[in-house]
Parts: C-alpha cells; sequence; structure tokens
C-alpha cells in the first residue's frame, strides 16, 4: 500500500491521569515537525503551555441539548422527574451536569414547559505554533458534551491536516477510557501510552489496553519515572510483552523534566542531552519506523 | 463544635496524577479513626477506580449496573417511524421495512419506548458496569464504581455509586480527574470540594477550571498542595481569592515509592495522621461555617 499519501494519527494515552502523556506528546511534536498536534484532553487542556501557540482562530461550540423549564407553564405535575432515568430534574430544577438532553421529559410533560435547548459546550482554538499547528479544545466550566468537542476538535485537526498537506498527527489524550478517551482514539494508526510503574498505573493501564483491544488499535508503551519501583517497571516489562505492546522506552525520573515544563518548552529541545531527551528520541525513532512501514 | 452531622466530602483536582485517590483514602481512614463514626468513601472514579486498590477491603457485595436498551417486535410494529423521530442520538432508524437500533449510540432514556403508539417497543437490561461495597478494617466502607471498558458513559455507574442505600455520618467522593460531566457528577451536591494540585504550570492550569467548575456548582472548595519542593512556599495562584489552602504535602520520594505498591498513606506513615485529621476538621469548619 503507499504509504506516501495517507494520514497517520497517533494517540497519546495513559488510563491514569498525571504520568506525562502532555511531556511526550511536546517532545514528539519537537522531534517530528511539523505535524498537527491536538490537544484533545478539552477539559483539562495543557498542550498549548508547551508550544508558545500563537492563536489564529476560537470559535464556539453549541454541542450539548438541556431541559429547559417555563415555569409560567409548569404546572407542577411532577411527570419529569418521574420518569427521567438519569435523575436530572426535580420540580425546581434542571440538573444540567446530569441532563442527558433526551427530551422524554419534553415528550411527557402534560403542560408543555419543556423543551430542549442548545448550550454552548465549548471552544476550538486553531493555533500556529514552532513545532506545527495545534488544535484545541475548551470545555467551558460545567460545560457538557466533552466528547463531542473532541470529535469536534479532531475534525478541526483533519481539516488543518488537509489543507497543509500534513500527514501526520499527534494527540494528546484525555485520561480514563469513557467518552473522550473514546473520542480521541477513533480512526488512529497507534495508541502510545505512557504510564508509570504503580499499582494504579498499571491497573489503568489494563484498562486502556482491553479498550484498544475493542477497536483493533496497536498500541506501545512508555514507562516514565521508571527508578520509583523497578519491580514494577520489569511487570510492565512483562505485561508489555505478553500483551503484544511493546516497551519503547523506560525513562527515569529527571529533575529535567519539571524544569522544561515550567519553562514551557519541549524537554528535547529544553535539554537535548538529558537521559529522559536520549529515551524519547529513541521511542519516537521507533514509533516513526513503525508508522512509516506499514 | 459538634461532628454529628452529615458531611459529604468530594476530592477533585482537574489533572490528573495530582493526588486525589491519595487524599480520598486517607482522609477516610483519618476520619474513621479519629471520629469513630461511619465513613463511606464512594470510588467514583469510575473509568479508572483506584481506592479499593489503595485500602482493599473485604468484600461483602457486588452488583451489576444495568441500562434498559430498548427491543422491537416487528409483529407489533406498525412502521410509523415515531421512534427514530424523538430519538435524539439517532440510535434508532427505520431503514425500508424495518427498525434498526444501534446500541454503542443509544442512552437507554426510554424515549422511543414511550413514543410508540402501538407499544411495539420493549426493554432489555444491558450491563454498563458494577458495584462492589467491601469494609476496611479501620471501618471505612468502600463503595466502588467500574464501567465494563467500552462503554462511553460514565453516568449511570456513577450514579448507582452515589446512590447509597442509608447515608452514613461522612462520605468522602473520590472524584475522576478533569471537569467534564464524570468530575462533575461526581462532586455536584457535596458540602465542600477538596481539589488536590501541585505546584506546576498544569496543576496551575487544571486547578483554575476546577475552581470554576465548583463555583458553577454551587461547592465551596479548598486546595491540598502536593509535591511542594522543600522550603518551597505555596505559590499565589494555588490559592485564589477565598480558596484557602487545607494541607501541603512536600515532594518526598517516600511517598511516591509507598503509592506506588499500592499503599494509603495514613497507613505507610503514621507522622501523617495527625495532618490528615486536621485536614478533616477544617473542611468540617469551612463546610460549617458555610451552613450557618
Amino acid at each position: 500500500m503507499a504509504a506516501t499519501q495517507s494520514v497517520r494519527r497517533v494517540v497519546i494515552l495513559s488510563g491514569k491521569g498525571g504520568t506525562g502523556k502532555t511531556t511526550v506528546t511536546s517532545c514528539f511534536a519537537d522531534l517530528t515537525q511539523p505535524a498537527v498536534l491536538v490537544d484533545a484532553d478539552v477539559d483539562a487542556a495543557n498542550l498549548h503551555l508547551m508550544l508558545t501557540p500563537e492563536i489564529i482562530s476560537q470559535r464556539e461550540f453549541w454541542g450539548a441539548k438541556v431541559a429547559v423549564r417555563d415555569p409560567a407553564k409548569c404546572n407542577g405535575s411532577g411527570e419529569c422527574e418521574r420518569r427521567c432515568r438519569f435523575d436530572a430534574i426535580t420540580e425546581e430544577r434542571v440538573y444540567d451536569s446530569r441532563c442527558e438532553g433526551c427530551g422524554l421529559c419534553v415528550l411527557t410533560c402534560p403542560s408543555g414547559a419543556l423543551t430542549l435547548e442548545t448550550v454552548l459546550s465549548g471552544h476550538v482554538v486553531e493555533a500556529r505554533t514552532p513545532y506545527g499547528p495545534l488544535a484545541s479544545g475548551r470545555l467551558v466550566p460545567a460545560g457538557e458534551s466533552s466528547g463531542k468537542l473532541v470529535t469536534e476538535v479532531r475534525n478541526v485537526a483533519d481539516a488543518v491536516a488537509e489543507a497543509e498537506g500534513l500527514s501526520l498527527q499527534l494527540i494528546d489524550g484525555p485520561p480514563g477510557i469513557g467518552c473522550t478517551a473514546i473520542a480521541a482514539l477513533a480512526g488512529v494508526d497507534l495508541a502510545l501510552l505512557v504510564t508509570e510503574p504503580s499499582a494504579s498505573g498499571l491497573h489503568d493501564l489494563k484498562r486502556v489496553r482491553q479498550l484498544l483491544g475493542h477497536f483493533q488499535i496497536p498500541a506501545s508503551l512508555i514507562v516514565n519515572r521508571c527508578d520509583i519501583n523497578p519491580e514494577t517497571t520489569e511487570s510492565l516489562r512483562r505485561w508489555g510483552d505478553e500483551e503484544r505492546v511493546p516497551l519503547l522506552a523506560a525513562l527515569p525520573f529527571d529533575e529535567a523534566v519539571p524544569r522544561a515544563v515550567r519553562a514551557g518548552v519541549p524537554l528535547t529541545r529544553f535539554a537535548p542531552s538529558s537521559p529522559v531527551s536520549a529515551g524519547l528520541r529513541q521511542a519516537w525513532d521507533a514509533v516513526a519506523a513503525w508508522l512509516w512501514s506499514a | 463544635m459538634s461532628n454529628r452531622y452529615p458531611l459529604t466530602i468530594g476530592v477533585a483536582a482537574g489533572k490528573g496524577g495530582t493526588g486525589k485517590t491519595l487524599i480520598a483514602t486517607s482522609l477516610a481512614l483519618a476520619i474513621a479513626e479519629s471520629d469513630g463514626t461511619p465513613v463511606r468513601l464512594l470510588d467514583c472514579d469510575v473509568e479508572e477506580p483506584n481506592s479499593w486498590l489503595l485500602l482493599s477491603p473485604d468484600e461483602h457485595e457486588r452488583r451489576t449496573v444495568d441500562v434498559a436498551l430498548p427491543r422491537v417486535d416487528m409483529d407489533l410494529c406498525t412502521l410509523c417511524g415515531r421512534c427514530a423521530e424523538v430519538c435524539e442520538v439517532s440510535a434508532i432508524a427505520r431503514i425500508r421495512d424495518k427498525i434498526v437500533i444501534f446500541p454503542d449510540l443509544c442512552f437507554a432514556c426510554g424515549s422511543c419506548v414511550f413514543a410508540c403508539p402501538v407499544n411495539a417497543l420493549s426493554e432489555v437490561p444491558k450491563t454498563v458496569g458494577e458495584v462492589r461495597t467491601g469494609l476496611t478494617p479501620e471501618g471505612v466502607e468502600v463503595r466502588e464504581g467500574r464501567l465494563a471498558v467500552g462503554q462511553m458513559r460514565a453516568g449511570p455507574v456513577t450514579r448507582e455509586v452515589r446512590t447509597a442505600v442509608e447515608p452514613p455520618l461522612v462520605t468522602v467522593i473520590d472524584s475522576p480527574p478533569g471537569t467534564a460531566c464524570p468530575m462533575q457528577q461526581a462532586v455536584e451536591g457535596t458540602d465542600f470540594c477538596i481539589l488536590v494540585t501541585e505546584p506546576t504550570p498544569f496543576g496551575r492550569s487544571d486547578l483554575r477550571a476546577a475552581v470554576e467548575t465548583c463555583q458553577a456548582l454551587g461547592v465551596p472548595c479548598g486546595v491540598v498542595v502536593n509535591r511542594l519542593d522543600p522550603g518551597e512556599p505555596v505559590p499565589d495562584d494555588l490559592s485564589p481569592e477565598g480558596v484557602p489552602v487545607l494541607l501541603e504535602i512536600p515532594h518526598d520520594r517516600g511517598i511516591a515509592e509507598a503509592y506506588s505498591r499500592g499503599e494509603a498513606l495514613y497507613r505507610a506513615f503514621p507522622a501523617w495522621r495527625e495532618p490528615l485529621t486536621h485536614l478533616y476538621h477544617e473542611v468540617r469548619r469551612l463546610a460549617g461555617t458555610r451552613s450557618e
């Protein structure tokens, strides 16, 4: 199959939060520029903090629907509260965080007091960075529909990739395995899993691996802060062998990492000779070789 | 001041990996031992629950969480298409002479079943996760929600975890990271929310989003600052106006190593018991001030 024209997509995931996804993504952005960079962690977006972006455009994303009550028409029948399966509505109020916008209450209200209204979920931001264009999303405080916002950011990234003729996308994913993670991994060629050698890191990693299995997405592994628990690092390596998730790099704890984050510069540029930079270069070379050999 | 009124404390962060579970589990242990009162820890990080791992309670109950998916009886169906009309997520469609249901898209809201004029739709259960309950030797009841892998929507499982049969005196809720619906569903309705952060640009940025979310939900909050360098003061921007710093935890290899082995801070380091108990009393005081 001709490999030159088609777009390759790599998502960086972890299950557990705070294992170093964004640090790894920013370094890969540095090592492979230019690629389209995508921040799919829309409710805790941080990739821009590492990439000195210059914002080109920012637009609203109206994604979620919620039920809205007209108190003048409400006759207090309580039908909405009885019917709603999400505990999202009482006679007093609608709980937006639980409302799924399904409209059952609207259908069942005997006095026509309820309607569905679309609400502002967040913003989609396009920016330029020295490493390539950046597409990111930002949920508004207490915003809804984060999965749809991730999909919208991904659509923007696809459009940018096509317009600029870029054949690689790097997607900084969210923690977890729910709707935002699933939206972040849809249609990718490879998932790079970043974890740490802890009981919870391993537990969470296994669930992400299972999720990737559902979607038949191949994965490889980076273990961060591997010296915190060498035994667990070894278990992660063995687990990776068994699960066909090859360990690309085991990175030691390195004081240069927090300093690079504070400076807002990818570590591979901030401290190119640090051991973690060396490990990440090696990991990226392996990823690149894999991506363009398929 | 009396400790004898019910209190629900959320533990959230915005950013992942800052120490939510570290704090939630050890806070629950501190409350159980200092008050001798019933404490329940609800792990609402149903995508990646870790509290059970740190507390290893004795399991005494496990139940599945089911939602109800529609099923069509084509003998009754008149192909009117009303079901497809009312479905907000296009999970049910009329395609030529058939009704097709897409289970992965379905919210299990029941709108189509309600709308069907000839009662051709019924419902079948589908398991989307489970909730297990156990007890630690210190007397902490742990309720963990666990989303089935491949399920998108955490809501039904979170809801089941938070629906406790009889309220204990104190409830601690371990929230998922982020500030989206799963976090909001964990934090909404709590009396106070502890936000665990770290003094990094990421921690700071995500803390701001978490504070704004708490304010939008009407939940007062305070901050636990984790991984401070020795002698480093808490940066001003980690305690925005009206958001007090409740506890500082230094960057400490010993704590990180114990956590990596799955050991709770309260159990592994007796020196941390008093500060954690103090954290509980601070939260009680601040939550109490609010209700007066």
